[in-house]
């Protein structure tokens, strides 16, 4: 495999962003997902169980020193920090709010830029605050791919704007384009 | 960037050991304080740490995170009276460790709880932390007023019998809890990482303090925690935080799964 994860950052419109994009991967799509969804403190993990219901991959919760896996996706638990460390596993911290929010996108960007360096793809889907703008950026200069969802696709343009303002994205797409992509590049040896 | 060796050499200067916590947190942190500081490279850093001893214990005050609430996971408080009281009233007299206790804002909610069930005259609460400056903040016990209206509802969610508001005086800006209510906190300074146990308890809280460290940390800390609780001990955990990952796994029986609560084997 060409790149070895896959991190998304999403914010308000996500939910249905994230049914879009996670229900046209296949079963056999092996590269795992990471994602930060920004989401109230005390939410509890029902909307992870609705969203695997949707999907063809295992979606499931990020647990603290949990080995990441190929063929699932993560979501990072309610009002935790996700990083990836070294080694491949996560840590989850409670550290202050990083751009208001907790998770944050560029807290788990700038980690997962650290441990995969040019084999990580960074994807920016809506939103409306700029979290993921300084993840996205780091992602691009330690040698990964970049993606962010076209705009004027995006339930909340605020978020892929503020990505694409800041780092020259190497994809521009809609949900359903990203999806192809990804399947493209999953392919890939 | 590697930052094994400023680690390394922070603590055979000052002798406090943050090589087996969680790399990319320490990163973080790491990265935080070189921007906020003007300073350029790991080594500019590493060297600054050593000849400065104001900028090392801003460093110190950096990795110790101190993020807290009263009555925090309200569930956690809820299933802690209905399922570990009923055990504790079974004692004459009841010692408490509260490892990491931070500003000590939980430490407070364990002394509110237990004096509503009757249990706060027999015990001792043991609150500790490696932060000095933590640690006083907690032994003043003033708090930000902005913050009770949360921790009113997270009171009453877990199930608190008064009125919150009869635990504090409000002074302007700020609250000041009761002093009863310190009566029984023994605050005091304690490593987990270099320190050994202290006395033998009956409950440990320790809730988000072990998702920072590596699993040969998490597992020496688990170590000592066992050592330290009588058998049929109770061990409290942060909603993310498990033993299943680490040695001692099977010498705890589940009293609330979801809640993180353990009960030592006897």
């Amino acid at each position: 495999m060409r790149f070895e994860a896959i991190v998304v950052g999403v914010s308000s419109g996500g939910m249905n962003a994230m049914k879009v994009m996670f229900s046209h991967l296949p079963k056999d799509f092996k590269t795992p997902v990471i994602v930060v969804q920004h989401i109230g403190a005390h939410t509890d993990g029902h909307w992870i169980r609705l969203l695997n219901d949707k999907s063809n991959l295992t979606v499931k919760e990020a647990d603290e020193k949990e080995r990441i896996e190929s063929g699932k996706v993560y979501i990072a638990p309610a009002n935790y920090h996700l990083l990836i460390e070294k080694d491949k596993t996560f840590s989850l911290t409670i550290g202050e709010r990083v751009n208001y929010s907790r998770p944050s996108i560029d807290v788990l960007f700038e980690s997962a830029a650290e441990a995969y360096s040019n084999k990580l793809i960074g994807i920016i889907l809506t939103g409306s605050n700029h979290d993921g703008t300084k993840g996205v950026k780091r992602v691009k200069e330690c040698g990964g791919l970049t993606i962010i969802q076209n705009p004027e696709t995006a339930e909340s343009a605020y978020m892929p704007k503020s990505a694409i303002a800041a780092s020259k994205p190497d994809h521009v797409l809609s949900l359903e384009a990203i999806a192809e992509l990804l399947i493209e590049l999953d392919k890939q040896i | 960037m590697e930052i094994t060796p400023l680690l390394e050499a922070f603590f055979q200067k000052y002798s406090y050991d943050f090589r087996h916590y969680s790399e990319a947190h320490i990163r973080r942190r790491i990265i935080n304080r070189m921007n906020v500081s003007g300073l350029e490279s790991i080594d500019q850093m590493q060297s600054r740490l050593l000849t400065d001893e104001v900028f090392a214990s801003e460093f110190l005050q950096d990795l110790s995170i101190t993020v807290t609430e009263m009555f925090r996971d309200p569930g956690f408080y809820r299933s802690f009276r209905e399922k570990v009281i009923p055990i504790l009233k079974t004692y004459p007299f009841l010692k408490i460790w509260h490892a990491g206790c931070a500003t000590g804002e939980e430490a407070y909610s364990v002394a509110i709880l237990l004096q509503e069930e009757g249990l706060y005259d027999r015990t001792t609460i043991y609150a500790t932390d490696f932060n000095q400056h933590g640690l006083s903040q907690a032994e003043e016990g003033i708090f930000p007023s902005k913050m009770m209206k949360d921790y009113t509802a997270n009171y009453q969610l877990s199930g608190g019998k008064e009125s919150f508001s009869d635990y504090y005086t409000s002074n302007y800006d700020s609250v000041i809890m009761n002093k009863s209510l310190k009566r029984n906190i023994v605050w005091a300074n304690h490593n987990l990482v270099t320190d050994s146990v202290f006395a033998e308890v009956h409950v440990i809280f320790c809730r988000n303090v072990l998702i920072y460290f590596d699993n040969i940390l998490q597992n020496k800390v688990q170590r000592l925690f066992h050592d330290s609780l009588i058998n049929g001990g109770i061990l409290c955990l942060g909603s993310k935080e498990g033993i299943r990952f680490t040695e001692l796994f099977d010498r705890y029986t589940e009293l609330d799964k979801k809640q993180r609560i353990f009960k030592k084997r006897y």
